[in-house]
């Protein structure tokens, strides 16, 4: 990346103990992987919270070791637009979750509550208490605005059946990293049928959301 | 004919396309919750008499007025959830605190909302990176240009930028000085950025 990285070994940043340790490189890298996906994805991902923090340290750790850089240096203004690019990726990817967190929030929260028990979490634990709290939040005030004051049979409107579900069958463009074979792609008219495509890495496709969803969660595709 | 004011509130809400906020329809939402009760109410009525005489005739009546109670329910949640969409809106693009024009086209329950979520907004963000918070409402634009050139809006003395010079922030004066420098004082209206 920069020398002002590498003024300070230790800037090197370290996942938990489970994973290897990442280059800042990487760790960009894998940012701007997890802002496109998110970005063209038509739901809401996993969320990648460990990138999110380790970003937050690499940023603190840049700020820091810029403020020691001489003043008046040339190199100096690089960096800060390196830091600024960082950030404004890293808050890309943090307001487009919570967009669709607030555009999605009843099923949102379901697909969290039925998820099983050693599946990754959607939402992390502060973008679950905002969903909850949005929830909550948004039928308060239509129970106290207007709800309460209408016949008894119709005080309550069933959420998930009144904000509209993510549409899984926008299309969306990919790249392939990993080659996939015999991935079975659903007729989307009666007089078509069903067919099976083998995908090249390298190659790029357009494609139904909820044929390839779960190759963009093993990171097999790239949304572009 | 029933649900026409329902109607009316939609469409009330289609013609301001571009996201504004037209003045809170107290008057169109009584209205609608009055034609509710109207509803309720002759229903009730025609259910007793048609369990208690056998009067299958009343059936159909029943039916519509029920199909109205639902469309009435259904058009005053989706009229007041845009609002609540255009009231969001409201704090990306102009942040926590309201310009007056517009409180004033908000009902009380509205201002509620946007008081909760404003605090559940900054809470979510203070928490990010384990503690150390980030604003996220900041850095909409992907950054272009390292300088930018910037005219003064109130006497701010005198600002050191990092080669050491030492500029002076006279109101009016304008400046080509470094974005991320400026950035907090342009958020804090002391600075303006000028796009030629």
């Amino acid at each position: 990346m920069s020398d002002v990285l590498s003024d300070d070994g230790s800037d090197i940043n370290h996942d938990d103990s489970q994973e290897d340790v990442m280059t800042p490189a990487e760790l960009i890298s894998k940012l701007e992987e997890a802002w496109l996906n998110e970005k063209f994805s038509p739901e809401l991902l996993e969320n990648k919270s460990e990138v999110v923090e380790c970003v937050m340290e690499q940023l603190t750790h840049m700020e820091a070791n810029l403020q020691r850089v001489k003043k008046g240096d040339t190199k100096a203004s690089i960096h800060r637009m390196e830091i600024d690019r960082i950030r404004f990726v890293l808050s890309s990817y943090l307001r487009c979750r919570l967009q669709k967190i607030e555009k999605f929030f009843p099923h949102v929260l379901e697909r969290e509550k039925s998820r099983g028990e050693g599946d990754p979490s959607l939402l992390s634990p502060e973008e679950f208490a905002f969903a909850k709290e949005y929830y909550a939040n948004t039928e308060t005030y239509l129970k106290a605005v207007a709800l309460k004051r209408m016949p008894p049979n119709l005080q309550t409107v069933d959420m998930l059946k009144a904000v509209p579900e993510p549409c899984l069958d926008s299309f969306v463009f990919l790249r392939v990293k990993e080659r996939q074979e015999n991935i079975l792609v659903e007729p989307e008219t009666d007089d078509q049928r069903e067919y099976v495509v083998d995908m090249d890495e390298g190659s790029q496709h357009l494609m139904r959301f909820r044929t390839i969803a779960p190759l963009v969660s093993s990171g097999a595709v790239q949304l572009i | 004919m029933f649900c026409e004011k329902a109607i009316e509130l939609i469409r009330e809400l289609q013609r301001m396309s571009d996201g504004q906020l037209p003045a809170f329809n107290e008057d169109g939402l009584r209205q609608v919750l009055q034609e509710m009760e109207a509803l309720y109410e002759q229903n009730q009525t025609d259910v007793n008499e048609a369990k208690a005489d056998g009067r299958a005739d009343l059936i159909p009546s029943i039916k519509l007025r029920h199909c109205c109670l639902l469309r009435n329910q259904r058009c005053v949640t989706a009229y007041l959830y845009d609002r609540l969409l255009r009231i969001r809106a409201l704090r990306w693009e102009y942040g926590s605190v309201l310009p007056p024009n517009v409180r004033f086209h908000m009902c009380a329950e509205e201002v509620q909302w946007f008081s909760q979520y404003k605090k559940s907004l900054a809470s979510f963000m203070r928490s990010l990176g384990g503690g150390e918070g980030l604003d996220i409402t900041q850095d909409m634009k992907p950054p272009k240009s390292l300088y930018i050139e910037v005219r003064c809006l109130k006497d701010h003395g005198e600002f050191e930028i990092d080669d050491g010079t030492v500029i002076l922030l006279k109101k009016n004066s304008q400046h080509f000085l470094p974005r991320w420098k400026c950035e907090q004082l342009i958020r804090q209206g002391v600075l303006e950025h000028v796009m030629s």
